[in-house]
């Protein structure tokens, strides 16, 4: 009982720590890939390679002013960044980074590396990200701005919208597994699967839902916020979006919010097409890892390569485009399903 | 444990839905609203009902009442709140007639636990709630009434894009 607790919360302090650290030198990634991409040189003056750039960011942040603007509505204007970053966190409960572990031998059983397993874990992740659109929405009305405003309602509006095809397109996957425990989808992708009877690939659902991919990847860019999504908080007409009267670590859980989102989604596309912990040779948290990082990595190479949507264009690909298709794609995927 | 964890649920879920009333402001009954759904799905929890705990939060924390947000910011409801009004009789004849017959529906219910079948009441199966069950009852024994819900819905969703074409044009 008691080795079971003390697993538990080491699991829970490891999960934070990571979590914290990846959004912090998320932001390092980030620039340095930009910066690769428009040939220039990114942060380089603190410690080699600009590394302790991220932590002097954040310090920066934590000292600085933190304003309130006199006419705003003072509780949920103080609510909203907490509204918004924790249930960007709590999604990471339920996503396996790796199979279960003895530590080489240091445990007397063995640990399955994920925090906790519930029978509807993708629900829960779409749950919480669901949830994570108050903060955003109160911190626009709150801050008394009409900017802000604006801001607030596009987002809403952006991820109810977006919110439709991603979950239809995760039905391909729950479908073929059967199941909605994110450790039996991992699971259900082990092994080797023939293309066209001679082409040897891993049995991911990348493969198999090539479609329902595509369509999760841009859902996902859109449900955080990121380019070519960015409407929310586009510089040229919004100021800043609904983040403008914020300063300080108040602005500071905004950011972290919308880095911490990118990974969980990254993460459950790890998770839900890319055969999650699976891989050969090197530890299974390792292989997480890298596929986490790899489509992160894609994340800045869309933000550094496309321009900006229209408003609606925006709403015109979610609900012409995205939304048929992953209903078309469910409906394929059923009928194999049923015939298979 | 169980009851305590109920009864601090149940409370803030009834303090939460007064609230929602009392409040001047609807941004604040909203979110008064929102409140009262997570203790509900809290209570789901309580049931092991995984499926229903989490399309709760999905569909009325996540969905709805983001909905109802969006509409009561559009409309900017804010600038003034609603004047105070005394109600009128027929208002007041209404509200007491159906106070009357939810406390009459409530009492039934409870007599029916405490006095009636003190041993309880039908047992409550260990699947109950979870995905394979309300899929499985959704698709079987009550697949008629699934599939009429879902056409009334769309029916409305149809009504509603008819009557905001009218105005637009």
């Amino acid at each position: 009982m008691l080795e079971t607790l003390i697993v538990m919360l080491v699991k829970i302090g490891v999960v934070f720590g990571a979590l914290l650290l990846t959004v912090a030198y998320m932001t390092w990634i980030e620039r340095k890939v930009i910066a690769d991409i428009q040939v220039r040189l990114g942060p380089t003056r603190v410690g080699p390679y600009g590394l302790l750039q991220p932590i002097a960011d954040g310090l920066k942040l934590m000292f600085k002013e933190d304003l309130i603007p006199s006419q705003v509505d003072r509780a949920i204007f103080l609510l909203a960044p907490s509204l918004s970053i924790i249930p960007a966190f709590i999604a990471f409960a339920v996503i396996p980074f790796g199979d279960s572990t003895t530590l080489f031998g240091l445990l007397s059983r063995p640990v399955p590396l994920h925090i906790t397993d519930i029978d509807v874990g993708v629900l829960f992740v779409f749950g919480a990200a669901s949830l994570g659109v108050y903060g955003i929405v109160l911190a626009g009305w709150s801050s008394n701005n009409k900017y802000s405003l604006l801001g607030g309602l596009r987002s809403s509006a952006q991820l109810i919208s977006y919110e439709l095809p991603m979950g239809l397109s995760v039905v391909g996957v729950l479908l073929l597994v059967g199941s909605l425990s994110l450790v039996d989808i991992v699971k259900a992708q082990a092994g080797v699967a023939w293309w066209f009877g001679i082409l040897p690939v891993p049995n991911w659902f990348l493969f198999s839902q090539p479609l329902g991919f595509c369509i999760y990847f841009c859902c996902a860019l859109a449900e955080t916020n990121r380019a070519p999504f960015d409407l929310p908080e586009a510089e040229t007409e919004l100021v800043a979006g609904f983040h403008t009267e914020y300063s300080s670590m108040k602005f500071a859980m905004f950011f972290m919010a919308e880095y911490a989102n990118m990974i969980t989604v990254a993460a459950l596309a790890t998770t839900l097409f890319l055969g999650g912990w699976l891989g050969p040779i090197a530890p299974s948290p390792v292989w997480f890892l890298g596929k986490v990082f790899l489509l992160l990595f894609l994340f800045i190479w869309f933000r550094a390569t496309l321009p900006r949507f229209r408003y609606d264009q925006l709403m015109n690909f979610g609900w012409k485009r995205l939304l048929p298709l992953a209903l078309l794609n469910t409906a394929i995927t059923a009928i194999v399903a049923v015939r298979g | 444990m169980e009851l305590l964890v109920f009864a601090g649920l149940a409370l803030v879920a009834a303090v939460a839905g007064l609230l929602v009333i009392v409040q001047r402001h609807a941004v604040y009954s909203a979110l008064f609203l929102i409140i009262t759904m997570g203790s509900l799905a809290g209570i789901y929890i309580l049931l092991d009902a995984h499926f229903v705990w989490v399309i709760q939060v999905i569909v009325y924390a996540g969905a709805i009442m983001v909905l109802f947000l969006f509409v009561i910011m559009l409309l900017d409801i804010r600038s003034e709140p609603a004047p105070w009004a005394p109600p009128d009789r027929g208002r007041i004849l209404i509200a007491v007639l159906l106070s009357v017959v939810l406390l009459a529906e409530l009492g039934v219910a409870v007599a029916r636990r405490f006095v009636l079948a003190p041993a309880g009441g039908p047992a409550v199966a260990s699947s109950f709630g979870r995905t394979q069950t309300v899929g499985r009852l959704l698709f079987t024994d009550f697949l008629f009434p699934f599939e009429i819900t879902s056409i009334i819905l769309l029916v409305a969703m149809v009504g509603a894009m008819v009557l905001a074409k009218k105005r637009l044009h």
